[in-house]
């Protein structure tokens, strides 16, 4: 890869400009590293430190922090209540990507499918709820879910189900948790539907003829034809529906207003607003940031990895 | 006409299901499947809609056992009443200035930085770019409790210029990336044949690229102002204080305290129905460039 670079640079105007001034590019990066390094740079190297130190209530009035090297991450990562968020965090993570895109691939191929000003219609809605921001629409399926004059619960009765009058879904967290996906998987199926259909649109209406010449079905040309033209598409979206669903807080924060049992609820996220800003325990949140900060890391290698391919190319 | 256009293969499936064709006879597949993609379509704006039409609706009207679904009890109260509501205008006025000053230093920083990037090769380029795409993807929750301790340590906490230093960290990365895209589209021959022509470089860029490069500033600022406006986690964290709130705390709060005398539900769809339409109205403005910054790394740099 860095050949290639190389050899990009010799080529004539931007080789010409590097010769005559070389310090430019560097002053003009500088206003951005000021920036990533104030309000990036330091959080980060402060927990690293913190996550070593015992750094409780008593720093917070004036007790110099003890080094503690990593009792921190040996007591947060022995306590069996943070396997269970973490469990619990996975969990989420997985079932709502999982669906997410399995719907949002399903829409993406029924787009294709339909007249065209129902599909129009379908992008429409879809833009719609992507564009609602999170806090109106976590506001709003607190409303539809309201257990006394909720719509969901008003349905359910008139189709006959009439024990659901009165029903709180929010009290129980199997149930919370639903609730939670219906709102994570509503926001995010839009990106994917839209970003896979785009996909879709890229496959050449001439390998589809060959395919129907071969005489290929219809069934036979969408999964042996469309689906690996589209593979990679899906791979990316995928991947990032599993690194933004793990960092879901503010859904379940907002939800656990409405009366939640929190610690039976808390995600990673909520875990570490819990034990950092509830408890004052900073040593232990920063450890808990760090991991949080790492598995990140490691999952978005393959995206990085695939933006960077886009660069070069 | 299906059997004369199409050579009808040999294979078993072919038999039993005739090839799709650009034939203009109603198939009944289709049929079914426009009516499943209008049902989704309608599942999936009824959140949308619902908030809408029970910002127009009385409360009591909600509070009824049979809602309606129409909006026949029509009213502005309820707007009204959030529109004077000193809360509302308070976290407004802050969201305004936190998100003005971030695009504000976003759009200048990331516009540097995509520069260089995308117009001179030079050693650490390839380090800088794999740092900044890590970055972008960092989550809040995993930096928040040192950002507070930061800010709190520095006094900024409910500061309008602590909550703007650290979403311009936030959107600096994505906001680079994106408008590297436009300035890799603009070719550098346009400015040297300006330069040929007796243009200085500073003259060549202010009045040949710059133009060219508008649209994409005003893409990239709209979705830099989509995410500061809507931000919730840091600032939930960095600015607890009541006068501070911006405006997605503000509807937090406001909830909460509508739920101690019953949630009257009709005041705060008018207040998320308040905050959510201008997002919506810009989101709709760049949208398609969002898709294609995250999936197919914009244009080719």
């Amino acid at each position: 890869m860095t050949t290639t670079t190389g050899e990009t640079a010799t080529s004539d105007g931007i080789a010409i400009r590097r010769r005559r001034k070389p310090a430019t590019p560097y002053l003009l990066l500088i206003p951005a590293l000021a920036a990533l390094l104030v309000g990036l740079g330091y959080p980060v190297y402060w927990q690293v430190v913190t996550s070593l130190q015992e750094y409780g209530l008593m720093q917070q009035f004036g007790a110099p922090p003890r080094f503690v090297g990593f009792d921190n991450f040996a007591r947060i990562f022995t306590d069996s209540q943070v396997w269970w968020v973490v469990a619990r965090s996975i969990a989420f993570c997985l079932v709502n990507a999982g669906l997410t895109v399995g719907i949002g691939l399903g829409l993406a191929v029924l787009m294709r499918a339909v007249h065209g000003w129902v599909r129009i219609v379908m992008q429409v809605t879809l833009l719609l709820a992507w564009a609602t921001p999170l806090v109106a629409a976590v506001t709003v399926f607190r409303w539809l879910f309201d257990y006394r004059t909720g719509v969901v619960n008003w349905l359910l009765v008139q189709l006959g189900w009439e024990s659901m009058a009165g029903h709180n879904y929010l009290e129980t967290p199997l149930q919370f948790f639903m609730v939670a996906s219906f709102i994570v998987i509503w926001m995010s199926v839009p990106f994917v539907a839209m970003s896979i259909y785009a996909g879709l649109t890229q496959v050449s209406e001439e390998v589809l003829e060959a395919a129907r010449l071969d005489g290929a079905g219809p069934t036979q040309i969408l999964w042996l034809i469309i689906m690996p033209l589209v593979r990679p598409v899906i791979a990316i979206v995928l991947l990032l529906q599993i690194i933004w669903d793990l960092r879901v807080f503010a859904q379940i924060r907002l939800l656990q207003d409405a009366g939640a049992p929190v610690s039976e609820t808390n995600l990673l996220g909520n875990f570490i607003y819990q034990l950092g800003v509830g408890q004052q325990n900073f040593g232990g949140a920063a450890a808990v940031s760090i991991f949080v900060l790492l598995l990140t890391v490691v999952l978005s290698a393959p995206y990085v990895r695939y933006l960077m391919k886009e660069d070069v190319a | 006409m299906s059997a004369v256009l199409t050579p009808a293969g040999p294979t078993v499936a072919a038999a039993h299901e005739p090839p799709r064709l650009r034939g203009r006879r109603v198939r009944p597949a289709k049929i079914l499947l426009s009516v499943l993609g209008l049902a989704l379509a309608l599942l999936w704006v009824f959140p949308v809609y619902w908030m809408m039409l029970s910002a127009v609706t009385p409360d009591a009207v909600l509070r009824s056992s049979t809602p309606s679904f129409l909006p026949v009890h029509f009213t502005l109260t309820n707007l009204r009443s959030v529109l004077t509501d000193s809360g509302f205008l308070n976290a407004l006025g802050m969201s305004l200035m936190v998100t003005g000053l971030a695009l504000v230093l976003v759009l200048v920083f990331a516009f540097f930085a995509a520069l260089a990037i995308s117009r001179w090769r030079f050693r650490g380029r390839k380090s800088f770019i794999l740092a900044v795409l890590f970055i972008q993807m960092l989550p809040a929750e995993g930096l928040f409790i040192a950002q507070y301790q930061m800010m709190s340590s520095l006094g900024l906490l409910n500061q309008v210029v602590g909550i703007s230093v650290l979403y311009v960290a936030m959107l600096v990365p994505f906001t680079i990336w994106m408008l590297r895209g436009f300035v890799a589209g603009v070719p550098i021959e346009l400015e040297e044949a300006a330069m040929v022509d007796g243009l200085s470089r500073t003259k060549a860029f202010v009045r040949i690229t710059f133009p060219l490069l508008a649209p994409g500033l005003v893409a990239s600022g709209v979705y830099a102002f989509l995410q500061a406006w809507n931000e919730f986690t840091t600032a939930l964290v960095i600015l607890p204080a009541e006068s501070a709130q911006t405006l997605p705390i503000w509807l937090r709060s406001f909830l909460s305290a509508s739920a101690n005398r019953g949630i009257d539900w009709a005041e705060v769809m008018a207040a998320s129905t308040l905050i959510a339409v201008p997002v919506i109205v810009f989101f709709l403005f760049v949208q398609g460039r969002m898709t294609s910054g995250l999936v197919s790394g914009a244009v080719k740099g």
